[in-house]
């Protein structure tokens, strides 16, 4: 038996107070003490020799409590508590429970002799092994626990709590049976101060910070206890009352939904949600192993959700894949495709307006203003159209394709280009006003905002320039930063191929935090609610607290994420390369329906009017209902 | 006095000395800049019913204009000690300097680096290891030590926060007052769990447990956020649970929005503490931010 307390600060000198007892002594003329077990707070156990039985070796186990009452009432008062429950004590009879011979008090200290067991107990178990406790062994102890649980509750005239199941509490003896030790008794030696704790932090019910004592709050210290042992992860270690923070499945995917159910049952908050006796638990515990089969498990199929149905309300098909991005303006839906055209149509039926051929595929989002729509192609141009009818108003070169959207702003129109610079060119006329080198291609869209423009690069650095063409600062990511800037209170967002998602304070360029994905990302991030979402290269799509950089809750697609996030009233919708558009809750990332198309979906969703919009590379443009 | 127990740290009350005394650093910045610049007031007492202060304060500012500027920088920091002997007010103070060094060398010399253009550790993670290597020192020089610490470092228009323990920061804006950090103790975790009210948390017995602190060893979780300053200027305030455990929000907030002066301010705060009763160590710095 092993006992740990990190006792500091003044309790350190108390402890200094408590001389142990030195083997070889002999108390009571009877008791001869072999060495200490253990020891914690006011209270040590001593492993002891009972020697009235002197032709064999009776070990006992003898606890030692010292009295550090001043008050002579006070201290008079927890002699007799002692000895009132030495007294109950000994009356009990519970396979689980030790037996008790014996008890008296000298001067300040008083001792309880008892049966004495060879095992270990639980944290020296959970200590010594690796990997996780298996399922079986938990649920078998949870059982015998339970089971004395109930034998102590049904005590009459008054049901007796534990108050203190824990893993340091429980032994295993070595036929396997849960013995519980240390029926608290030593919590009345503790001086009186205002704020002493009762019971250990991290097993306790919240409860019983109000100074409530029930059955429940035993039930909830074995949920605790359980958690610990399926997980691992010590409950003193952790918030109080974290629990629900860190499911059992979470860190341990081999335990069964059933049981982890169960362990959450127990842990409920409030005492009327928890399983109303021991007994029930118990019988809970033998119902879900047998229901389980936990030996020989088999493995539980996946379970895939049900989602609602997804109605789609029309669909236009192109002559090539659409890897761009619709954009939605007064009715009509604008559109590029690999088969090099800029579509017009109506965004309510899906009706075909006009299309303008460039001379390279589209793979941007077009913007539109003022009775324009603006578009770049691999073509090396940037198009100005009028929105209504598509003609062509005027046309720029860059000298490599553009594959960047373009950003309005100013007046002026921004576009990134493979020939390494950012062009900014007068939306009415077309002609340049400036532009800005950059060390690679730009892939990324361009972010406008007071004057200054923040883009990054396929090197993988992230420029931002003022409106002079001046370098303000300039950023670099490990590997290409194509994922396209979000700008939220003064901070920038975007993700690289390097699997991070950076936060820059956008003044200065400092790097106020950075979050590691699974994998590279193209996806640029949105922003809901304190919440950065963003696809990734890993299949995942990601959640995250924008203030402490936290994941919150991550949606795995059955393929890569390139298509960026949209957020629209309490739903996030995004593509993937597995050809489906999923429609998330945005606050639990639970899947609220998904649409398969038939081939994969780069491009980003626009949502108008309770419709999503979503081009796909099956070659078609679908319209569904939000 | 303050002390702990298991991986919960709990402080406990000291009998009231007689000769209590209010004393505070009236330490002053000057407004260099005019309205644009921030404003800084402090303000330290150690109470009425304490012998000794436990607590301890950091500020520290800069700023450079010139072609090739730096953002506004600020370091604020406010360490409150537990743990017998003098272990408390030596905890308090090897973090607070733990702190301000390591932060100092990662982000004011870097700021100040010619070549600013090579990838850097974030803001977050360089608060983060400063108070992890404050928790160790604290633990390898101080046995038996522990401190709360919230260290606000501003950076431009963004404030990122590393906090542990029930010190607090405050963001006070006209009539709005929005707490940035929150406490590690017992009695807010129970409140958060709906398990007691505001009124039962104010006069728990055990609130002034803590389950983190500067000082626990192994397994320290320290909080870190950012967030912009808000548009409108405001204060910011940083303070020991002196001042909010005694004077509400109500009143704090009306000391702010009336004063002239942070540094009035915040000697108007721990006169109120102490009118109060003084009961604990205060500790308070308030930054007063320019309406843009």
């Amino acid at each position: 038996m092993k006992r740990t307390t990190r006792e500091l600060g003044e309790h350190a000198t108390k402890n200094e107070a408590l001389d142990r007892l030195q083997a070889g002594t002999t108390l009571q003329e009877r008791y001869l003490i072999l060495g200490m077990l253990g020891s914690g707070g006011m209270s040590s156990v001593y492993k002891g020799r009972d020697l009235h039985f002197p032709n064999v070796t009776k070990l006992v186990a003898i606890k030692e409590m010292v009295n550090l009452i001043a008050d002579q009432s006070m201290y008079d008062m927890v002699v007799k508590n002692f000895e009132r429950e030495a007294d109950l004590l000994a009356t009990l009879s519970h396979p689980a429970i030790p037996t008790i011979y014996d008890n008296f008090t000298h001067k300040n200290r008083s001792y309880l002799v008892m049966e004495y067991i060879d095992g270990d107990d639980l944290e020296v178990i959970l200590d010594e092994h690796e990997g996780f406790l298996p399922e079986e062994r938990v649920v078998t102890w949870a059982i015998e626990i339970c089971d004395v649980l109930s034998y102590l509750h049904a005590h009459k005239p008054q049901p007796i709590i534990f108050r203190d199941i824990k893993p340091s509490n429980v032994m295993v003896d070595h036929h396997n049976h849960v013995r519980l030790i240390d029926f608290g008794i030593a919590r009345h030696f503790q001086p009186g101060e205002k704020g002493t704790m009762i019971g250990t932090e991290g097993y306790s019910p919240p409860e019983q910070y109000r100074g409530e004592a029930s059955p429940a709050g035993d039930i909830y210290a074995l949920g605790a206890t359980m958690h610990h042992l399926l997980t691992g992860r010590d409950p003193r270690l952790e918030p109080p009352f974290s629990f629900t923070e860190r499911p059992v499945r979470e860190i341990n995917q081999v335990v069964s939904p059933e049981l982890e159910g169960l362990v959450n049952n127990a842990l409920a908050y409030d005492p009327k949600d928890r399983y109303p006796s021991a007994m029930l638990m118990k019988e809970a515990l033998i119902s879900t192993a047998t229901r389980t089969g936990l030996l020989s498990r088999p493995s539980v199929a996946a379970v895939i959700a049900q989602s609602g149905k997804v109605e789609e309300i029309w669909q236009f098909e192109c002559e090539d894949e659409v890897r761009g991005s619709p954009l939605v303006q007064d009715g009509i839906l604008y559109i590029g495709c690999y088969d090099n055209n800029l579509y017009a149509l109506d965004a309510k039926s899906g009706a075909f307006q006009w299309k303008y051929a460039t001379e390279g595929g589209i793979s941007g989002r077009p913007s539109a203003i003022d009775g324009m729509v603006f578009i770049g192609s691999e073509d090396n141009r940037l198009y100005g159209l009028t929105a209504n009818r598509g003609d062509l108003v005027w046309t720029y070169y860059a000298e490599g394709p553009i594959h960047s959207s373009p950003t309005l702003a100013d007046g002026h129109v921004f576009v990134g280009s493979d020939d390494r610079r950012l062009h900014v060119v007068n939306q009415t006329s077309g002609r340049r006003a400036w532009r800005v080198e950059a060390n690679a291609p730009i892939w990324s869209t361009p972010l406008v905002h007071k004057e200054r423009v923040y883009f990054g690069c396929e090197s993988g650095d992230f420029y931002c320039f003022d409106f002079k063409g001046e370098l303000k600062w300039r950023k670099k990511a490990k590997r290409g930063v194509t994922s396209s800037p979000l700008l939220v209170e003064d901070m920038i967002y975007f993700g690289s191929r390097d699997w991070t998602l950076y936060a820059v304070e956008a003044e200065n360029g400092y790097q106020i935090w950075r979050f590691r994905m699974g994998g590279a990302t193209i996806s640029s991030p949105a922003y809901a609610d304190g919440m950065l979402f963003i696809g990734c290269g890993d299949n995942n799509i990601y959640a995250i607290d924008s203030r402490h950089s936290r994941e919150i809750w991550r949606y795995e697609a059955d393929h890569q994420v390139t298509s960026s996030p949209v957020v629209h009233e309490g739903s996030l919708y995004i593509g993937s390369v597995d050809g489906s558009l999923y429609c998330l809750d945005y606050k639990s990332g639970r899947l609220r329906w998904r649409f398969h198309t038939q081939a994969p979906i780069t491009g980003t969703p626009a949502v108008v009017d309770n419709t999503v919009y979503i081009g796909s590379s099956d070659h078609k443009i679908y319209a569904v209902l939000a | 006095m303050k002390n702990f127990l298991a991986s919960i740290f709990k402080r406990k009350r000291t009998s009231p000395v007689v000769n209590g005394r209010a004393a505070h650093g009236a330490r002053q910045f000057p407004d260099v800049g005019g309205a644009h610049q921030i404003v800084i007031g402090t303000g330290q007492s150690v109470g009425i019913e304490r012998d000794h202060n436990e607590d301890a304060l950091l500020v520290l500012t800069g700023q450079l204009t010139s072609v090739d500027p730096i953002p506004d920088f600020g370091l604020f920091v406010v360490a409150d000690g537990m743990g017998g002997h003098r272990a408390g007010e030596i905890a308090s103070a090897v973090s607070i300097r733990t702190v301000a060094r390591m932060l100092t060398q990662e982000t004011v010399m870097q700021l100040l680096a010619n070549d600013r253009s090579e990838l850097e550790k974030p803001l977050q993670d360089l608060l983060r290891d400063a108070l992890e290597q404050a928790n160790r020192a604290v633990v390898e020089e101080v046995p038996g030590g522990g401190t709360t610490l919230t260290a606000v470092v501003l950076l431009g228009r963004q404030m990122t926060i590393g906090h542990v323990g029930d010190s607090r920061a405050y963001y006070i804006q006209n009539g709005k007052t929005e707490i940035l950090t929150r406490d590690h103790s017992l009695v807010e975790r129970l409140k958060e769990l709906g398990q007691l009210t505001a009124e039962e948390a104010a006069v728990h017995p055990q609130r002034n447990v803590l389950y983190r602190a500067i000082g626990q060893g192994a397994n320290l979780e320290v909080d870190i956020s950012t967030q912009s300053m808000p548009s409108g200027g405001g204060h910011l305030l940083i303070c020991s649970d002196g001042l909010w455990g005694v004077v509400d929000d109500g009143r704090i907030q009306k000391i702010v929005n009336n004063s002239t002066h942070p540094q009035i301010a915040a000697q108007e705060l721990v006169t109120a503490a102490n009118n109060a009763g003084g009961p604990d160590n205060i500790t308070v710095i308030l930054v007063r931010f320019p309406k843009d």
